[in-house]
């Protein structure tokens, strides 16, 4: 089969790769139709995750039919539209048991701090990922959900990831009745989080970046205020006074480890690699958050440090909530809204690529060029 | 001017205004209606999993596992198992659990081995890869690379990429600087002992 591999930082080649085949009674082949890049695969993409293998495949966002299950599938048969949540969960453990599936301990011995992971390194247990034509899918009768009659497939491939982590960003901003909203970042995950913040019953969202298009598309999706960083002295600063001084009530980081905005966060977190990634967002959204104030994390981190101001943590009483998204438990309720009209994922689709042009699909991504959001690879034979 | 008791921070809440211009505003302000919350519960239809404990995964070679887990998790991937002299460091990076540093520090540079000898083994090997096409330089004309940095108040472009431009070349005469006064303290040595020979 063809499929995405990794060559080293900043290098990604089409190649023929073995079919994946069943390893696991409970596990089945999928034949993807649909893989988008999100905005962490870059960090694999830049080399700043540790344990990224050279031949490896990335994509945790992906939907596609079933083509093949393993003995004690019962759930699923070969035919099936599928959308699969990025999270690998076995179901059974401490944490799937009490719906924490993106912390399932029973399928990455690579790490115990982190669960399963399609395509993103052996840090996430070394699963290939969806930016290929087939790709192994583990407890294939936990994960992967049916497509549901009527929902678009392009709803259903932002169902993988990128909706709910945005939506459980808010959730876990605890957001109450007309809360002023900060999300850091207008990338699919907080375009989102901004669209759920409303959800939620903000009075007021505004989104942070630099890049201004993105401003412009998240202000018209999300109906929200926008503020380019690079158009204010200081960020942190201009939030407080725009909030008579008190600060936002919640602070989101959808951003993550490649954050700009901050030269020594950039230099030392990407280029010497001396922490882990930028951390410009959080420390803005901890140093511009209200006291007693919520920030809410799920922008991704590499797994040592960070600069961070641990101190006004503590003496501003702020409660830090993070997570990856445990996408399966949130999908009844997004189906809900999209059904209802209140959630459109699939506008947020900038780009449609052919997989054979996976290394430019990735420059264009990584570099933001020609107004990029979100960009969805499709196999040739379905592009065409 | 003054610091009250009202929360001051947000504009004065109307429902009805908030409801016309956005669609679906309140809809989970309803702590039951969110999905996570409480945070830890139990799944109300059952997660699909029909076994106490999965079954194990036969390991196809001897699979790396962090120090921090009981056993070796019984699914874990298969593909890109190590090799080379990548593969030897990555072994000896897992002998160290996840809390440390040199567990972390090993592995990126167990990475970057691997992307050379990955590279070496193509040259020699294989048919080695263009590296022009694998960058994807082409997106740069074909996607608008000039029009989509100029003018856009992009902080890489207007803030970081002339910070580390200047970096670069403050390090670089640092270095030349140090070259040149190294180099003259050892043509004064040369000098000083062939003066007294």
């Amino acid at each position: 089969m063809r499929a995405m591999t990794y060559r080293g930082p900043y290098r990604v080649r089409l190649e023929n790769k073995p079919t994946p085949e069943i390893e696991h009674p409970n596990d089945a082949i999928v034949r993807v139709t649909r893989a988008a890049i999100c905005g962490s695969d870059l960090h694999l993409y830049h080399g700043l995750v540790p344990d990224t293998r050279v031949g490896m495949t990335f994509g945790h966002e992906f939907t596609g039919v079933v083509e093949e299950v393993g003995p004690s599938v019962q759930n699923l048969k070969p035919g099936d539209p599928v959308l699969v949540p990025f999270n690998i969960s076995c179901g059974s453990c401490f944490f799937c048991s009490r719906e924490l599936y993106s912390n399932c301990h029973n399928v990455n011995p690579n790490a115990s701090a982190i669960g399963g992971i399609y395509g993103y390194s052996h840090t996430t247990g070394g699963y290939d990922g969806g930016q290929a034509e087939y790709v192994r899918v583990p407890f294939a009768d936990v994960g992967p959900m049916k497509i549901p009659q009527g929902l678009h497939e392009d709803d259903a491939l932002l169902l993988t990831d990128a909706c709910p982590t945005g939506y459980q960003a808010a959730e876990m901003g605890d957001i109450k009745e007309n809360d002023t909203v900060v999300v850091f970042g207008a990338g699919p995950i907080g375009i989102f989080a901004a669209k759920s913040a409303w959800l939620m019953g903000a009075g007021r969202v505004i989104v942070i970046d630099h890049l201004d298009y993105r401003l412009e598309f998240v202000r018209n999706y999300a109906q929200c205020e926008t503020i380019n960083f690079t158009q204010v002295d200081d960020i942190v600063l201009h939030l407080k006074k725009i909030t008579d001084y008190l600060g936002p009530d919640v602070c989101i980081d959808a951003v993550g480890a490649e954050a700009e905005g901050s030269f020594l966060q950039s230099l030392t977190g990407i280029k010497l690699k001396v922490q882990a990634g930028a951390a410009t967002a959080v420390y803005w959204a901890i140093n511009s958050v209200r006291k007693a104030g919520n920030v809410s994390l799920v922008g991704v981190y590499g797994p040592t440090f960070n600069m961070v101001p641990i101190g006004n943590v503590l003496n501003k009483g702020l409660t830090i909530r993070a997570n990856q998204a445990s996408v399966k438990r949130h999908l009844p309720r997004l189906i809900e809204h999209i059904q209802a009209g209140r959630l459109n994922p699939k506008e947020i689709i900038t780009h449609r690529v052919p997989l054979e042009e996976v290394s430019s699909a990735y420059h264009m991504f990584s570099s933001k060029l020609d107004n990029c959001i979100k960009t969805v690879l499709v196999p040739s034979k379905l592009a065409a | 001017m003054a610091y009250t008791a009202e929360k001051t921070n947000s504009p004065k809440l109307d429902r009805k205004a908030l409801e016309a211009r956005i669609q679906g505003w309140g809809a989970d302000l309803d702590l039951a209606l969110r999905p996570a919350v409480p945070k830890e519960k139990a799944p109300p239809s059952g997660t699909g999993a029909h076994w106490i404990f999965p079954e194990r995964q036969t390991p196809r070679y001897e699979r790396e596992r962090s120090t921090e887990h009981k056993f070796l998790t019984p699914v874990f991937g298969t593909v890109c198992p190590p090799r080379g002299l990548s593969g030897v460091i990555r072994k000896f990076a897992y002998k160290y659990s996840e809390g440390r540093m040199a567990h972390w520090l090993i592995l990126l540079f167990a990475d970057r081995v691997d992307v050379a000898e990955s590279f070496v083994r193509e040259l020699f090997f294989g048919r080695p890869g263009n590296v022009f096409s694998e960058m994807g330089l082409s997106a740069e004309w074909k996607r608008h690379g000039l029009r989509s940095r100029m003018g856009q108040h992009r902080s890489d472009v207007t803030s970081r990429f002339p910070k580390e431009l200047l970096l670069v070349a403050g390090l670089t005469l640092t270095a030349l600087q140090l070259a040149r006064l190294v180099r003259n303290r050892e043509k004064e040595r040369y000098r000083y002992f062939s003066d007294a020979a």
